[in-house]
């Protein structure tokens, strides 16, 4: 069992928005400023709460995306077609307006820069938001522990952070990013186009002797489908852990 | 009453019925977990009471679906803020389990397949609260939402339904489940909105 995560009370916070980014013709990064913000993991999440003037109110989770840096912290919001919150966080929301959000949440699917083992992290669509803040955060902190990602998404016109993903893995020879496209690939893409599969999946990962720490994030019958090929490839189910976006996740 | 965002309305002209404070209503069955699905194997497949001496009582799969079963119609409440009503299962009540199993004890921990466990007080398992529940919407409770079997308690945040439930300890003293550790509140009623922990 994980330690507990640094939890008091969870009070709803005034974070103030001070920059917006497209990342994709449907995901925008919230870059915000959270006043006395505890500090987080990679792999938590917050929960942002929305209130219109009569006082109705609705609240959803997002995943972190960026490493912890003091008050400074990153959302990346996936537009949902009929989504109630998400399209207001998109579309609406600009610089220097106010939201209330409340976390650091979860202490289950986090990762730990002292962690030594090679660390596997999978991720599909959005899925792929914490593994994003795992990955800078190994940045960050000059940990030396090997990474690979595997980041399956429909096609270019939705993948997240592409330049950023190119250069780090360009530049760091401990980190490996393998894009998996299963609509459209991009021209010139040399792979084959499709889900991921069991052969690809063994090729990319790291081999289940070497006891990697795994982290998969998705949509369900993706996180269902890759946590199953893991462990048919032997790797142990205990050191597999899952975050599962529902469909209604909005 | 939170800050107000500016030019947020939210879905309005369909007012729909009472929902805990913070929830959302779906249609769907958003799966949460916090591991893959564990493979069980009906025939290895197990349930077990241990009171607080020791004592166990289990059943096999063929024993467990003998006993008699309800036909709960209820609505649940995920921590992750959506809740799905009207849900129809079948199970076998903790009361029906429970029979003849000498306890004084005040606390229960559930324990599943793959290694999850959460906690409650023994007296939220009993009089018709709880149940082992084997279907749902008519159909065999498919793995990744707990099949073969699971706890149904709704009147808590559905973490506290395990799901592969493979026996309840029943305990004197308290002791925190998998996600009651990791920041989760404790008890965990929709109601007053116990998420997280100090909530």
């Amino acid at each position: 069992m994980a330690r507990a995560a640094v939890l008091g009370r969870l009070s709803w916070r005034a974070a103030q928005v001070r920059q917006v980014r497209d990342e994709s013709a449907t995901a925008r990064t919230l870059v915000l400023e959270v006043p006395s913000w505890p500090g987080h993991l990679p792999g938590q999440h917050v929960d942002v709460r929305l209130t219109a003037e009569d006082g109705y109110s609705t609240q959803r989770s997002y995943s972190i995306a960026s490493a912890p840096d003091g008050a400074r912290v990153e959302l990346t919001v996936e537009r949902l077609e009929d989504g109630e919150v998400s399209p207001y966080l998109t579309d609406v929301l600009q610089p220097g307006d106010p939201l209330e959000l409340r976390g650091p949440i979860g202490g289950w699917f986090v990762w730990r820069p002292e962690e030594p083992a090679p660390t596997l992290l999978t991720g599909g669509g959005s899925g792929v938001v914490p593994l994003m803040a795992m990955i800078r955060t190994r940045i960050a902190r000059g940990s030396g522990t090997p990474m690979r990602l595997i980041y399956s998404t429909r096609g270019p016109d939705t993948l997240l952070y592409h330049e950023e993903l190119q250069r780090l893995g360009d530049q760091d020879p401990a980190l490996r990013v393998d894009l998996v496209y299963t609509r459209r690939a991009p021209t010139g893409w040399e792979g084959k186009v499709g889900r991921l599969g069991a052969a690809q999946l063994a090729a990319l990962a790291w081999p289940p002797a070497d006891r990697p720490a795994s982290f998969v994030c998705g949509p369900t019958s993706f996180v269902e489908a890759v946590a199953n090929l893991l462990i048919d490839q032997g790797h142990d189910p205990q050191r597999i852990k899952t975050e599962r976006f529902g469909p209604s996740g909005s | 009453m939170g800050i107000v965002s500016r030019g947020f309305r939210g879905r309005r002209g369909r007012p729909g019925p009472e929902l805990p404070p913070g929830q959302y209503l779906v249609e769907d069955f958003p799966v949460l977990s916090a591991g893959p699905t564990p493979r069980i194997d009906l025939d290895k497949w197990e349930f077990t009471i241990t009171n607080e001496t020791g004592e166990r009582k289990s059943w096999d799969w063929a024993a467990f679906r003998a006993l008699p079963s309800e036909s709960p119609t209820v609505d649940i409440h995920c921590v992750t803020k959506w809740s799905k009503l009207g849900t129809g299962w079948e199970g076998v009540s903790l009361d029906t389990l429970m029979e003849g199993v000498e306890t004084s004890a005040s606390f229960a921990l559930a324990e599943s397949y793959g290694g999850y466990t959460t906690n409650l007080p023994l007296e939220d398992l009993l009089d018709g609260k709880a149940w082992v529940a084997y279907r749902f919407g008519g159909e065999d409770l498919e793995p990744e939402h707990g099949g073969p079997a699971r706890l149904l308690v709704p009147h808590l945040y559905f973490w506290k339904s395990a799901k592969w439930v493979r026996g309840i300890r029943l305990l004197d003293s308290d002791e925190p489940g998998f996600w009651e550790s990791l920041g989760y509140h404790n008890y965990g009623d929709p109601w007053r909105e116990q998420r997280y922990w100090g909530d």
